[in-house]
């Protein structure tokens, strides 16, 4: 992809979410600002609690209001601010422009009714396809995330079909309207390794057929590293660094990235020592006044406990939120 | 997936290492009941014949997918589940056989970690009474001696004698895994089965939860059977790895052999599908895609279980169970193809 064809699909802005619980105001999503280019494969990753999948969820209006609120923020898909545009057009996005894939099939699929019926639905309200067109039409899209025996298939109903046969109705019924953007929510983490795989291979396959542009959530660094362009790590409601997926492994630019690459084992190699993250992760309750990953960092200075660092372009197509230069070993304010 | 080459010497005979667990012609089977009067119509094949050897001092990784029967191995070998079929030495004493008072002396030698610290530890006891528990009911120690081994158990596990009062729920799950852990080991127990102790936990939990393990291992010289479905840790911590599918062990041998050249396709295509976190790595690798699902234990397929998925697949698969042999020493297989492996997949 060259610099003059690059085009934002999407393009987030200070998003803040909060949710009201009887224990206080949990700080889901602090100021959360990315984009997503046309065709390209965006990785978010981050441990449970990191606002990943609310800032997604956020940006469909999906998360339960009240007690969840957004406080502020802006999403710019094509002339539309999806924050702000009436319910009536978010939901002609939904499911039709933006397609979903959750992480469990099995909640996500109605169970009464069949596995054709509920792609079909989504055939009806967001193409102008007729009734007869349909039919062939959600055959073909089973047959495309390699489904055998579609037409028998169509005629399921959802607990009928294994974990992994489930997953790709999901993707099946996301890709019916010929989506701009995938988002899927760790889509395989529910799945045994074999048949997560499988969806891994199907994703490949269509991400060259269809050139859709993807947002995948998850918290395995391995299922990213073989399938993103570019990757967004998140902790405690913040993006903490962003950067294509190469340099990201190799030459990581924030504490947090660097600790959990660390802490992960690998299957090609025997005796490497596991970093400990020390601590636990961050506590949502407290206002996002400094870095929330100071109790932990092994880098910590008395700045980092007084203000909050900014996600900071560093060139090469980098950001990173610290006020420590990895890369130099000096502090990234002052002289 | 030979990313690196193994020249590691053979493995020594598994007769003449010291042996604290011995598994034999091992089976567990589920009946299911149906119909007014309940009667057996058939049975999940839960563990379906497994045969290994645990030596004193190691830590024996057993991997493999939801429902190949490696929770169940592990409960059946602490006599948790009683078995259907075969024998579990422990110290050369068949726990299979072994019941009341005499079973009840060898438990405190045999310890499990469980996967859900929120499911395995008592809400409404303290820290204190959850790790003094195994104390008083096996006599060991009582008022202030109990009181004091309570805080070296904390204190071995990287908690603080101050948590000895608190609840479960004041903990965060790593620190709630460390609980259940302290009182694993509270018994000076040899052999702890440690059923996914990390499944439930955050990436950059997992790997403090695991240095734990490893450096009790160390202090007091444990053995452990570390059941778990991530095969990446299983290589970092285990010394031999057992595969299994289905009810059935496929594969057995040390670590570096097995991760580096794998015998049994399906050990193949497993240790192919595990994401590598490295780009570079990645982009580079070949795969083996296996088709299709698991079979059900309850009705799995004739022959060898792993038929039905195989890439290389014969008539003689079908008709014949494989028999669990050793391919070469301390490398045991059930494939009859297992030397003609590395010829019809070949990934590395």
């Amino acid at each position: 992809m060259t610099q003059t064809q690059v085009k934002t699909v999407l393009d987030v802005k200070d998003l803040k979410t909060q949710f009201d619980t009887q224990d206080g105001m949990v700080h889901a999503v602090n100021g959360v600002s990315f984009n997503l280019r046309r065709g390209e494969f965006l990785g978010i990753v981050g441990e449970s609690g990191s606002g990943k999948s609310v800032t997604m969820m956020s940006l469909l209006r999906l998360i339960p209001m009240p007690p969840g609120e957004i406080v502020s923020g802006e999403a710019r898909f094509g002339d539309q601010d999806l924050l702000s545009i009436d319910l009536e057009d978010l939901r002609a996005v939904r499911g039709g422009k933006i397609g979903f894939i959750f992480q469990d099939p099995m909640t996500s699929l109605n169970p009464v009714l069949t596995v054709g019926y509920q792609i079909m639905e989504s055939l009806r309200l967001h193409t102008d396809l007729s009734e007869k067109e349909r039919r062939p039409r959600a055959k073909q899209l089973l047959d495309l995330v390699g489904i055998p025996d579609a037409d028998a298939r169509l005629r399921n109903y959802p607990h009928e079909l294994s974990g992994g046969m489930r997953q790709r109705v999901m993707i099946a019924m996301a890709l019916a309207c010929d989506p701009e953007i995938l988002i899927a929510d760790e889509p395989t983490t529910a799945l045994d390794v074999t048949i997560q795989a499988q969806i891994i291979q199907i994703v490949r396959d269509l991400r060259e057929k269809l050139g859709t542009a993807v947002i995948w959530i998850t918290h395995d660094l391995g299922v990213v590293a073989g399938l993103a362009d570019r990757v967004l790590v998140m902790y405690g409601g913040q993006i903490v660094e962003e950067a294509p997926v190469v340099d990201l492994y190799s030459n990581p630019q924030h504490p947090y990235t660097e600790g959990l690459l660390g802490s992960l084992p690998r299957l090609d190699q025997k005796g490497q020592e596991l970093v400990n993250i020390k601590g636990t992760p961050p506590n949502l309750y407290e206002l996002p006044t400094f870095c929330p990953f100071s109790p932990r960092c092994p880098y910590v200075m008395d700045k980092c406990r007084e203000e909050n660092p900014p996600l900071m372009d560093i060139g090469q197509g980098r950001k990173t939120a610290c006020w420590w230069d990895m890369e130099n070993d000096r502090p990234r304010y002052g002289s | 997936m030979a990313v690196e080459t193994s020249d590691a010497p053979l493995a020594p005979e598994a007769d003449s290492a010291d042996v604290i667990v011995s598994v034999e012609g091992l089976k567990k089977h589920f009946p299911i009941m149906r119909g007014v009067f309940r009667r057996q119509v058939g049975a999940v094949r839960a563990v379906d014949g497994i045969t290994f050897d645990i030596r004193r001092g190691e830590t024996l990784g057993l991997v493999g997918e939801s429902g190949s029967g490696k929770s169940t191995t592990g409960r059946v070998i602490l006599q948790l589940e009683t078995a259907t079929e075969g024998v579990v030495l422990f110290d050369g004493t068949d726990l299979t056989q072994t019941t009341g008072n005499k079973l009840r002396s060898l438990r405190p030698r045999m310890q499990m970690i469980f996967q859900d610290p929120h499911a395995s530890l008592n809400p409404r006891m303290t820290v204190a009474s959850i790790i003094g528990e195994p104390l008083s009911e096996h006599n060991k120690a009582r008022g202030e001696s109990r009181k004091k081994r309570i805080e070296e158990l904390l204190s071995l596990v990287g908690l603080e004698p101050k948590h000895a009062n608190r609840y479960p729920h004041e903990f965060s799950g790593g620190q709630r895994q460390r609980i259940g852990i302290a009182r694993a080991i509270a018994l000076n127990p040899d052999f702890i089965v440690a059923d996914e102790p990390i499944a439930a936990l955050d990436v950059s939990i997992q790997a403090q939860v695991v240095n734990l393990l490893e450096d009790l291992q160390d202090v007091l010289g444990l053995t452990y059977l570390f059941i778990s479905h991530d095969l990446s840790m299983v290589r970092h911590i285990a010394d031999r790895v057992a595969v299994m599918y289905l009810g059935k062990i496929m594969e057995l041998g040390t670590v570096d052999r097995l991760y580096n050249d794998p015998k049994h396709p399906y050990t193949k295509a497993l240790l192919s599908a595990v994401p590598v976190p490295d780009p570079v790595v990645e982009a580079a690798r070949q795969r083996v895609i296996l088709e299709g699902d698991i079979p059900s234990p309850a009705n799995p397929p004739p022959g060898c279980p792993f038929n039905t998925r195989c890439p290389i697949a014969q008539e003689r698969c079908v008709t014949e169970v494989p028999e669990w042999r050793e391919l070469e020493p301390g490398r045991w297989v059930a494939c009859h193809f297992a030397e003609q492996s590395d010829e019809l997949i070949p990934i590395s």
